[in-house]
């Protein structure tokens, strides 16, 4: 199932603003540039997250659980130990409500000296991980996305992205029990509701003790990070020009080289969606729980089906237009009176109030018509966003992309046409990935 | 579920004559029809006129101050039925049988379902079908209730009871936002009568929730749909907070119910889910989904007004109350979610309104008929859903046209926050029923009196019977339903019963005895203006303001009020008139006979001799005993006879007699006729005076005016007088003076 790691849509609000509330160190002072009244979240001073700094080391076990200590003890610690890197393995871990994003660092230039010391476990992690492409029955390397030659805290290595779902959490804890991980006093930094959710199992099964993170301020650091180092040469950020026309259409590199402001649509489970004014400052603007688990629920109740995979691929042989009304089966043509188009979607689904057209359709139209439904909606709620914070530059990110070009092409199409050419819809090469890179930052104190 | 209004202008004037006239049929939501036709309605007025005197020196003892005939007057009317479309041949059938005029040649239609139905339209009728664009009769009718029909907009709130708050109309309707939830969903921005814009929609919408739904649950209606989902727990099939966070979104403040991703946790091939919990998790995603989008626009365009409509909504409490939570979520409360009560009818209204666009019936003010519309259902659950069947299969609304455009006082101090009742009934339950025993014991008498009033006919005693049934079965409905009209008060009580008399021909059932009062009062009137001359200026003072609390209950000179005055601000008032004298006084009429005569006259002369202007503002329409324009006109006549104070004032037209455009024995100061506020502004009136139980205590005791008010009034009734701390009889005198 490749329907990402949880947007955690409206959840966040009654959090955000009781922060904001409760700690007016956080706020932003005022908005510099007149944008709305909100406060914005300082998140590099959140103090809503438990401080990552404590926890930063590798070799002092013992400071890791007190990580919920004031912040100004945190940074004086940080700073004492920013010289030191933490031991091997480098992990970051994602884990959303349907996808477990996990990165890995896999140091190259590991000399003869540091081969003899290293021990047997950490000699067999690293070994598993990259020599294999999957993992157990659900577990994939996806390893056209692997970076090479990364230069991480002055160590040279690869960076590897994989994935599992997240019911088999428990498993993954369990070969870490079974792997002796406690032993190698490593830390897992750790974001997503997941983080929460299992944290005590890692404790209790695995001897693990996780360190906790923001997940919207690993997003954003992961996306920054990612598009600075670049995809191998290439670029990360990407567009499509052309996106309705099949034969035209194509995919173009997109310098992100004035990324703000920006607005960030993060479709997981659910779809999160921030603006973000600087590397700190950013807020949440809002949410919506019809995201990529929806896409994929609403697919398996209707079809049957089993996969993400087999979802994208029989919504690409249906034909939405026997499932939805469209604005001329209703006007007999364009509504003119409102200057809609004949071939808009006026009523998803609309067809299926009829009997007769409920018993003419394929789970392949089906499929096609749930995929349209969700992205178009996702895509309007960008756009009307984009519109109230006055943004131009839209980055839809989310593991609900992977593989899934019909839904970032409508969603171009879509952000173009209703803005009248005045929003860009842009895509990233390691779409679901963010938040796991950003917990490996904060375990590697990259700023 | 595309909406269909169709509708045909009448050539030429509206309707001319005493017939009916279908202008529009309506097919919407699918399954119901709406058929919107204007009439003409016959029925009998009370008129009165003065006796020719010519020849005659002087009137004789006991002969009546004027003469009282029934006439008949021709009212214009506008009727709105809705039943299901399986009628439909029936409902063609009816607008033939009642379609007089046969010069109309083109009947308008709107919206798709008149596509599906042209044919037959035009088979049927031998009428050309007209296409009309649903969007822009939709917004015509809607502007047309929110001006026209108080109480039309409310919010939901779920956990009180009622579940309905009636809002007051604001002056200024524009601008609003109006999110028509039909197949999908349109927005769109209303900025004046003629100016609005599609802002946007989505094609998330009732159509998703019924196609989606039968395809998920293999039920077919729409209705059915909604009860499946009333009893579904959408947290089996949605993957909410504390699905992902497990228990922490406690101490990370979350709240654990929200939803994280809809049908999340049915991404699995090996579980089933039942029909109602898909059906409650589909009503949560598209409610939510349309909510945001809601506020997104209302944000953009900087509203706060948002009217919800269309087919989803339509009634239904359940949808009503997931959009409601939505609106409150997303706008953090900044936005109001606001529902029609006559949200069905808009489509009708508006098709209606463009088929007779040359008469312009905007021009008019028009008044709900209580006694031939048919209520707002109840949203209460535990109603039967036979109940709320019966309300969706056959409704009935009728709008009655004013004479006279209504308007605001000028002198109110903040319209947008006037409200006219002082008890709201929906909301108190105790008042509600003590009222409603009130009204219900009171109802033989009315009965009885109406009975009386017609000696010469031969069916009063029937009519009078209907008249019992009819008001009786109001009083039950309001009972179950106390929303079903708006905000219910003593005032809508008494406005449905007096609609009630009107519809079974009791026109003025109190015009002989009003008549003989008058015949009295007149009779005393220069005997009593002696003694008050005679006495010394406080004293008179004094003796005046009696008189006018006096005349509300029994008879001149009785001493039976009770002591001390409840609300006594007449010290205040006294200190007043050693002042400077008052430019113009706008005085509200009561009752007929001792009241009018006795009380307002000689108080309305004492102003004229201060040199105060006086308007005096009688009813248009018989309510009870209250005095009448036309009735005002004759007593004012035979006073000036009497009376040269009186006299010459009248013809120098610093005493002028004015009606109010009601028909009501309260009042309304935002819905008062238009030729009213023009004087009201042009003589620069500095105080109003407003008298008797109806005006001056169920309504108006907390007007706030922009100039001196005096609010009098006897609380005739026990039970309202404990309830304000004093005994039967107490006395009201407010004397109120605006804060600098």
């Amino acid at each position: 199932m490749g329907a990402g790691r949880l947007g955690a849509p409206m959840e966040r609000h009654g959090r955000a603003s009781a922060t904001s509330l409760s700690s007016a160190g956080e706020q932003a002072a005022g908005d510099p540039e007149g944008r709305r009244q909100e406060p914005l979240r300082r998140r590099a001073s959140s103090a809503s997250v438990p401080a990552v700094g404590a926890s930063a080391e590798g070799t002092r076990r013992d400071r890791l659980g007190s990580y919920s200590g004031p912040t100004s003890v945190s940074r004086q610690r940080v700073e004492s130990l920013r010289k030191k890197r933490p031991l091997f393995p480098w992990f970051g871990l994602d884990i959303g409500g349907t996808l477990v994003k996990l990165v890995y660092f896999e140091p190259k230039d590991i000399t003869a000296e540091e081969e003899e010391e290293e021990v047997e476990s950490l000699k067999s992690i690293r070994k598993y991980l990259t020599s294999n492409v999957a993992y157990g029955s659900t577990g994939i390397r996806d390893v056209h996305l692997e970076l090479k030659d990364l230069t991480l805290c002055g160590r040279k290595g690869n960076l590897h992205f994989i994935r599992f779902p997240t019911h088999d959490m428990p498993a993954f804890i369990q070969m870490g029990r079974d792997k002796n991980f406690s032993s190698l006093h490593t830390v897992f930094c750790a974001t997503g509701g997941g983080a929460y959710k299992f944290e005590q199992d890692f404790l209790t099964i695995g001897d693990l003790q996780l360190c906790k993170l923001d997940e919207l301020d690993c997003l954003i650091k992961g996306i920054l990070y990612i598009d600075s180092v670049g995809f191998n040469g290439r670029s990360q950020c990407y567009y499509f020009e052309n996106p309705a026309d099949s034969e035209k259409c194509q995919k173009l590199p997109f310098d992100l080289k004035n990324p703000y402001p920006l607005l960030l649509v993060n479709i997981g489970s659910g779809v999160s969606i921030l603006a973000v004014y600087s590397k700190d400052n950013y807020k949440r603007v809002t949410g919506t729980s019809l995201g990529g688990g929806t896409f994929f629920g609403l697919c398996c109740l209707l079809t049957g089906c089993t996969t993400f995979e087999e979802a994208l691929e029989m919504a690409s042989r249906g034909d939405s237009t026997k499932v939805d009304k469209l604005v001329r089966d209703i006007y007999g043509g364009d509504y003119e009176r409102f200057g809609l188009p004949g071939w808009a979607v006026a009523s998803s689904f609309g067809n299926m109030m009829s009997k007769e057209k409920r018993e003419a359709v394929s789970k392949e139209d089906l499929a096609r018509a749930t995929l349209i439904t969700i992205t178009n909606n996702i895509g309007s709620i960008a756009r009307m966003c984009a519109l109230n914070e006055n943004i131009n530059q839209v980055v839809f990110v989310g593991n609900f992309l992977r593989i899934n070009t019909i839904a970032m092409r409508l969603l171009a199409y879509a952000l173009d046409y209703w803005s009248k050419g005045q929003l860009k819809a842009l895509f990233s090469e390691h779409e679901g990935y963010f938040g796991a890179v950003g917990a490996l930052l904060e375990l590697l104190k990259i700023p | 579920p595309d909406g269909c209004s169709v509708g045909h202008g009448p050539p030429g004037p509206l309707c001319p004559g005493p017939e009916s006239c279908p202008v529009c049929v309506s097919f919407a939501g699918g399954s119901l029809t709406k058929l919107a036709y204007y009439s003409t309605v016959q029925h009998k007025v009370a008129k009165v006129r003065s006796f020719d005197h010519s020849g005659k020196d002087t009137e004789r003892e006991h002969e009546p101050p004027y003469e009282i005939s029934v006439q008949e007057e021709i009212t214009a009317r506008l009727h709105f039925i809705k039943f299901e479309n399986t009628y439909i041949e029936a409902c063609l059938d009816f607008i033939k049988d009642h379609l007089v005029n046969t010069e109309t040649k083109v009947i308008q239609a709107t919206g798709g379902g008149a596509y599906k139905f042209k044919d037959l339209i035009e088979e049927k009728l031998r009428l050309k079908v007209d296409k009309e664009d649903v969007m822009t009769c939709l917004i015509k009718g809607c502007n047309f209730v929110l001006k026209n029909i108080p109480h039309e907009a409310f919010v939901y709130q779920k956990d009180s009871d009622p579940e309905f708050r009636f809002q007051t109309n604001h002056p200024h309707i524009f601008p609003y936002l109006l999110v028509n939830i039909g197949s999908g969903v349109s927005i769109v921005k209303v900025e004046t009568e003629d100016r609005f814009e599609w802002v946007g929609g989505s094609s998330i919408g009732g159509g998703t929730f019924w196609g989606l739904g039968a395809l998920l649950t293999k039920t077919k209606k729409f209705d059915e749909l909604l009860h499946l989902a009333s009893r579904g727990q959408h947290s089996n099939v949605d993957m909410l907070v504390r699905d992902v966070y497990g228990g922490a979104h406690q101490t990370l403040g979350l709240s654990g119910n929200l939803i994280a991703s809809s049908f999340g946790k049915s991404a699995t091939a090996d579980q089933e889910f039942s029909k109602e919990d898909m059906a409650k998790s589909l009503l949560h995603m598209i409610s939510n989904d349309i909510g945001q989008l809601a506020c997104l626009h209302a944000r953009l365009h900087s509203l706060d007004r948002v009217y919800f409509g269309g087919f989803f909504i339509r009634g239904h409490p359940v949808t009503m109350r997931t959009i409601t939570y939505s609106i409150n979520f997303f706008s953090k409360g900044e936005v109001q979610a606001l529902f029609l009560r006559h949200e069905g009818y808009l489509g009708a209204i508006g098709a209606f309104l463009k088929g007779a666009e040359q008469d312009n019936p905007n021009q008019y003010s028009w008044g709900e008929n209580y006694a031939g519309s048919s209520g707002l259902m109840s949203a209460s659950p535990e109603l039967g859903p036979a109940q709320r069947a019966r309300s969706g299969t056959f409704d009935l609304l009728e709008m009655d046209r004013l004479e006279r455009p209504l308007v605001n006082l000028p002198l109110l101090l903040d319209p947008p926050s006037y409200v006219p009742d002082t008890v709201d009934l929906t909301d108190d339950a105790l008042a509600r029923k003590y009222w409603l025993t009130c009204f219900e014991e009171a109802l033989d008498g009315v009965v009885k009196r109406a009975v009386a009033s017609q000696p010469d006919s031969v069916d009063a005693a029937e009519r009078a019977e209907k008249f019992r049934q009819k008001y009786w079965n109001k009083l039950q409905t309001l009972r179950q339903q106390p929303f079903a009209y708006g905000t219910l008060t003593v005032r809508s009580l008494l406005d449905t019963r007096e609609h009630c008399l009107n519809e079974f021909n009791f026109p003025d059932p109190y015009s002989k005895v009003k008549q003989r009062e008058n015949g009295v009062a007149l009779r005393c009137f220069p005997g009593v203006v002696r003694s008050l001359d005679a006495l010394g200026w406080e004293e008179r003072q004094l003796a005046l303001v009696k008189g006018l609390l006096a005349g509300n209950v029994f008879d001149w000179g009785a001493k039976a009020v009770s002591e001390p005055w409840l609300v006594d601000s007449y010290s205040e008032w006294l200190q007043r008139l050693k002042g400077p004298p008052h430019k113009c006084a706008l005085i509200f009429a009561d009752n007929s006979g001792i009241d009018i005569i006795l009380g307002v006259f000689p108080f309305v002369r004492e102003l004229l001799l201060r040199g105060t202007e006086v308007i005096l503002a009688c009813n248009s329409g018989p309510a009870l005993n209250d005095v009448t324009h036309s009735e005002s006109l004759i007593v004012a006549e035979r006073i000036a006879g009497m009376d040269p104070v009186v006299h010459s004032a009248l013809r120098e037209e610093r005493l002028l007699l004015v009606q109010t455009g009601s028909s009501s024995p309260c009042l309304d100061l935002s819905r008062l006729d238009k030729g009213l506020a023009a004087l009201v502004r042009e003589r620069g009136a500095d105080l109003v005076v407003i008298e008797g139980m109806g005006r001056a205590v169920h309504t108006n005791y907390h007007a706030a005016l922009r100039c001196e008010s005096l609010k009098l009034a006897v609380i005739k009734n026990a039970w309202l007088a404990e309830r304000l701390g004093g005994r039967l009889f107490s006395v009201i005198f407010k004397y109120e003076v605006p804060a600098e």
